[in-house]
């Protein structure tokens, strides 16, 4: 049995709205995962449902074995954290540091444990020089890191991650792809929703697609972008160099920038 | 024409004693397309909200220099007269949205009716957005239930509405799905050749490249390079500075490192996919 294991769940909002329909599901332990497709999918309300915060409403959802129905959602985030999509609805306390040591305050650790999660959170989210502003006086960008570092902090094996691609630049978008190596080298699974096909070709090789409520298809990167219905239906697009390759008519599965290099190289 | 001028402009917010803008000159015109990218930091949304009037009729701290905005003083400009000619739409979603109101329908007519529009005029202004955007399945909707980027293309709507002369939009497609995003930068596209002036700050440089008439960079407050899409881009330095290049450019810089360049650095894909298409029918033909 994988680490996260989503058997046959529906999900209906309280008012009715039917947001996943019978998605089964396997994450193994140490996995790194994309989860991509349109807006309004269902795929921030499928995460949830894998940390407890939505428990299903036909169908079971396990961590580790253990069904989430039986659990409460504090006894889940244990094993399995979950970065906001919207940051603002993460953050609570008026100072960085207080943000990131809250949950490790509510869990008793001695000061020495906090003092050295915190600063590994810190420093893997590049976010040193705001430790002592107010989380409402930052750049989003920045916000989002200071979520991140908050989950991170509380070093669960499972991490998700909703959307932390969004609004980043360069360097942000260089710091989520080393903080995804780190967490995989410790042996963490990642999750990943992300709407950033570069940023997906170029660190994951397992991804999952929604559209309309289900996964419609779950497998390498390749397979999934030059799967044209995938595509189509998910409404997400192959990487920019995948385009090029694919309005050229070539009919390698070409992805990543030095693939089309190499190939120009050889042949042309 | 000219829309707006920065003439020599610094700023610096309240309490901070670093320039959040430094030495800004520029003269945005009316009717074009600008893409403002830079790392983030760079003071882009200062920038934005200069250009808006926020600066100074909102933010206190020290202005100087001279922002004309239809040629008079940004200082003399009525704040609520302002906002009526400058659309804003804010780089995060969740914070666009009123909350006051129960439906995705009445939450794009707020604008309009806080505008004063007769009835008519206003639902025939919410129809148009709607189909614009596509967002017909979603008017019923409570705008809390909505999920991120349905939250983005409601504030999108709502704003683009009021029909505003001049559009300020920051990062309108952080949240949507790449169709989607592709179809905000059709319709920015047509706003624009309705006349309006579009100054959009983005980190998606493949698009800007694609789209935008000229491109600012800003770095530390003030703007490190500006000019068409093809001067901008294809500087390689712009990396070392933080900077994403468009694909078709790095393409081509990889290729001149390999000695096999294009022409000319390609920034956009229709202008690799040309150049390829050329060596390709060299090399078929040679046989
Ligand atoms: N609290 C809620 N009550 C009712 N419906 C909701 C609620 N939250 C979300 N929905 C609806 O559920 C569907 C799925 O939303 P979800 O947030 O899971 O989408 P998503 O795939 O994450 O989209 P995005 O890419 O835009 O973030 C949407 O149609 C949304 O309108
Ligand atoms: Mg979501």
């Amino acid at each position: 049995m994988g680490a996260i294991e989503l058997k046959n769940v529906t999900f209906a909002y309280p008012n009715g709205f039917i947001a996943n329909e019978n998605l089964t599901l396997s994450i193994n332990s140490g996995e790194r995962v994309a989860i991509v497709g349109q807006n309004g999918a269902g795929k921030t309300t499928a995460v949830k449902l894998m940390n407890g915060l939505n428990k299903p409403t036909k169908g079971n959802v396990f961590i580790n074995g253990m069904n989430t129905k039986d659990k409460t959602t504090a006894q889940i985030s244990s094993y399995v954290g979950y970065v906001f999509q919207n940051p603002d609805d993460q953050i609570f306390n008026s100072n960085v540091k207080k943000e990131i040591e809250y949950m490790l305050r509510y869990l008793k650790l001695d000061e020495k444990e906090i003092e050295r999660r915190v600063g590994r959170a810190v420093e893997l989210t590049g976010i040193q020089d705001f430790l002592h502003m107010n989380p409402y006086d930052v750049p989003y960008s920045t916000r989002k890191f200071i979520s991140i570092a908050a989950i991170l902090a509380i070093e669960t094996p499972y991490i998700i991650l909703d959307e932390p691609t969004a609004g980043q630049d360069m360097s942000g978008i260089k710091a989520l792809t080393t903080l995804m190596n780190v967490l995989q080298d410790e042996g963490k699974s990642v999750i990943t929703i992300t709407h950033d096909m570069e940023f997906v070709s170029d660190n994951f090789s397992r991804v999952v697609a929604m559209a309309n409520k289900q996964i419609i298809a779950d497998g390498t990167a390749r397979k999934i972008f030059w799967n044209h219905d995938v595509v189509k239906q998910a409404k997400i697009k192959k990487p920019q160099i995948g385009e090029l390759a694919s309005d050229l008519g070539l009919s390698e599965d070409i992805i990543l920038r030095k693939e089309l290099v190499d190939l120009l190289i050889n042949k042309y | 024409m000219k829309g707006i001028e920065l003439k020599n402009v610094s700023y610096q917010y309240p309490l901070s004693e670093a320039f959040a803008l430094k030495n800004i000159h520029y003269t945005f015109e009316k009717g074009k397309f600008y893409g403002i990218i830079g790392p983030n930091s760079a003071g882009k949304t200062t920038l934005c909200n200069l250009v808006r009037g926020l600066i100074p009729h909102f933010y206190e701290g020290e202005l100087s220099g001279d922002v004309l905005i239809e040629g008079k003083d940004v200082r003399e400009w009525d704040g609520s007269l302002l906002s009526t000619k400058i659309g804003y739409i804010f780089q995060n979603p969740f914070t666009q949205i009123s909350g006051v109101k129960d439906t995705v329908l009445e939450e794009i007519a707020l604008g309009l009716e806080n505008l004063g529009i007769d009835k008519e005029e206003m639902i025939e202004r919410v129809i148009n957005v709607v189909k614009l955007l596509k967002i017909e399945d979603l008017i019923k909707k409570n705008p809390n239930n909505l999920s991120g980027g349905q939250r983005q293309r409601v504030a999108f709507a709502s704003i683009i509405a009021m029909d505003n002369d001049i559009l300020v939009i920051d990062e309108p497609t952080s949240q949507l799905d790449p169709e989607s995003t592709a179809d905000i930068f059709e319709i920015i596209n047509m706003l624009k050749s309705q006349g309006k002036t579009i100054l959009l700050v983005e980190h998606k440089v493949d698009l800007i490249a694609e789209y935008s008439d000229e491109v600012l960079v800003m770095e530390n407050g003030h703007i490190a390079y500006s000019g068409t899409p093809s001067d901008v881009f294809s500087n390689i330095e712009l990396i070392d500075r933080g900077v994403a290049i468009p694909q078709a450019a790095l393409l081509s810089h990889d290729l001149q490192r390999q000695n096999k360049p294009f022409d000319f650095i390609t920034i956009t894909n229709e202008q690799a996919k040309q150049q390829i298409m050329k060596r390709m029918s060299c090399v078929n033909g040679s046989y």
